[in-house]
């Protein structure tokens, strides 16, 4: 199964960085990377392979938000069918 | 790899725009649960609540957590327990005490159900069950009440039009030191609906499967943010960007619904398409009418602003769900809306105003506060009113009205939570409708023709 990984905050050094880690010590795969700045906000999307993660989703979930909250920024992790069914026909 | 901004505006609806599933309601047959001895009856129905709903609550869980979607209520709706009192006999109390047990053990929010459909007569249990409400309704506090009085096929039962009155009253009285909680957890309807996921007039209709999953969406701060982003279109571009938006809101609910059927590996029924508001700011279908450009919900023109918007919510919601149903359309509960509040508590919004609406959406005179010394056959008379609504119009109308006890005119019960608070509506006492109700009988059933 697949997931997003979703950044969103004010950009600063070592983002990127630091949410691989978190997906390298999890076992996620990054598949597929992008980033942009949308409304003067850093975004950064990742779409992870989830299949083989070493702890269970919610702990990986979890480690995200945290992270998310220790840098000032917004992480969500959510699966790729939620963005797919609203936005394809 | 999905476009950034489909992302974005997703994340976006539902952490601004209070985007959410409202509910994922179970419905449960208890037919096979019958029994002559009443405290049987009730085991069966604890027994079968907890073993089919026992996962409801973790598997609503662990959806929000997977999807990052919230799930504000999980709830079970149950066949009306008027047929399973004209089995047994005896106290339908008992039953619901019964209900609020399973209810404690699955942790979900709400069982509906404890309901009587006499829309044509009563039959035995529905008479007992109805007269029971109150006690029910004062001894409980996750179960919801329901009465179909009427429809258009059978017309309208006034005998029942006018006990309901009665009914409803006591309700308030018993539950008047709650803020007449017990009232907010008992409806009134024309032409209910077998598979309604929303609260309080969800049961478990006898044409259903076995068990059944159905889902409810909400969403009109999403709906009210992407007309915010037209302030100059005409209403033809209005109606498509509600169309568009209430079909990503659906395809939400199509997926959580389908996805939680799976994994409780129970069929899935239908996608409630209902635009339902909670008193939170910014999530209030008033200020999607005020924002197609009304001053303020009530005056002039609300009607048929409500009518654009809940045609155009339904046309792109179908489109969305492989299985469409419940209620479907926009609520205009008062309490619940914070542009309902504020437009009632100005004066703005009258309860004449809100029934000419009710001809329009789903579902009819909801949650709203009337002065307490309204009397028994004035409520029969509203709820008269808005059963005719719904018979001749082939649509489902319902009378959630709350009696406040001891308050006046321009007074507020507080309810909390996603009930709200509600300003108490001027009520027309002045002249009385006794004779009328006293009557009693039943309206004959409508033509199907000569529609004028």
């Amino acid at each position: 199964m697949k997931t997003v990984v979703s950044v969103i905050g004010k950009d600063s050094v070592g983002i990127i960085s630091k949410v691989s880690a978190v997906c390298s010590e999890c076992n996620a795969n990054i598949v597929d990377i992008t980033q942009s700045v949308l409304q003067d906000m850093f975004v950064m999307v990742m779409l992870t392979e989830i299949s083989d993660l070493k702890c269970s989703f919610s702990d990986f979930s979890e480690k995200m938000k945290k992270l998310g909250e220790a840098n000032g920024l917004d992480i969500r992790v959510m699966h790729e069918d939620i963005f797919n069914s609203m936005h394809r026909i | 790899m999905i476009n950034i901004n489909d992302i974005m505006e997703t994340i976006n609806m539902i952490s601004e725009e209070n985007l959410d599933i409202r509910t994922v309601t179970m419905g449960i047959s208890l037919l096979d649960c019958a029994d002559s001895d009443p405290n049987k009856a009730c085991e069966k129905i604890y027994n079968k609540i907890t073993r089919m709903a026992g996962n409801l609550v973790k598997v609503g869980e662990d959806i929000e957590k997977e999807y990052g979607i919230p799930i504000i209520n999980k709830r079970i709706s149950v066949t009306p327990i008027a047929m399973l009192v004209a089995a047994s006999g005896g106290d339908p109390v008992l039953y619901a005490k019964a209900l609020q047990k399973a209810a404690d053990a699955t942790g979900v929010n709400f069982i509906g159900g404890y309901s009587a459909l006499v829309h044509k007569g009563f039959s035995a249990g529905d008479e007992a069950l109805i007269r029971s409400i109150p006690e029910a309704l004062s001894v409980t506090s996750n179960i919801c009440s329901s009465v179909n009085i009427g429809s258009t096929k059978s017309g309208i039962n006034m005998d029942a039009v006018k006990l309901m009155g009665k009914i409803v009253r006591e309700t308030a009285e018993i539950t008047s030191d709650r803020d007449c909680i017990g009232c907010a957890k008992l409806v009134v309807f024309c032409n209910a609906v077998e598979d309604n996921p929303f609260m309080a007039g969800a049961f478990h209709g006898i044409g259903e499967p076995d068990c059944v999953i159905h889902v409810g969406v909400s969403g009109p701060g999403v709906v009210q943010a992407a007309l915010k982003k037209c302030p100059d279109g005409d209403l033809g571009q209005l109606a498509e960007i509600i169309k568009r938006t209430a079909f990503k809101i659906t395809r939400m609910g199509q997926l959580v619904g389908t996805e939680a059927s799976r994994r409780l590996g129970i069929p899935f029924g239908i996608v409630d398409l209902s635009l339902a508001p909670t008193p939170a700011i910014g999530d209030s279908v008033a200020h999607i009418l005020e924002e197609m450009g009304l001053e303020t919900c009530g005056t002039h023109g609300t009607t048929a602003a409500l009518a654009m918007l809940n045609d155009a919510v339904k046309k792109g919601g179908v489109m969305a769900s492989s299985s469409v149903g419940g209620l479907s359309g926009a609520f205009i509960p008062v309490s619940e809306d914070a542009g309902m509040i504020a437009a009632a508590r100005s004066g703005d919004l009258s309860l004449s105003k809100l029934e000419a609406m009710t001809a329009v959406c789903s579902v009819g005179l909801d949650m709203i506060a009337i002065p307490g010394e309204t009397p028994a056959e004035v409520i029969s008379a509203i709820i008269a009113d808005e059963a005719a609504i719904g018979m001749v119009n082939t649509k489902t109308t319902a009378v959630r009205v709350i009696p406040a006890i001891g308050k006046k005119a321009g007074e507020t019960l507080e309810f909390g939570g996603l009930l709200g608070s509600g300003p108490i509506m001027e009520v027309n006492l002045t002249k009385s409708p006794k004779k009328f109700i006293d009557r009693a009988g039943r309206i004959p059933a409508p033509m199907q023709s000569l529609k004028n």
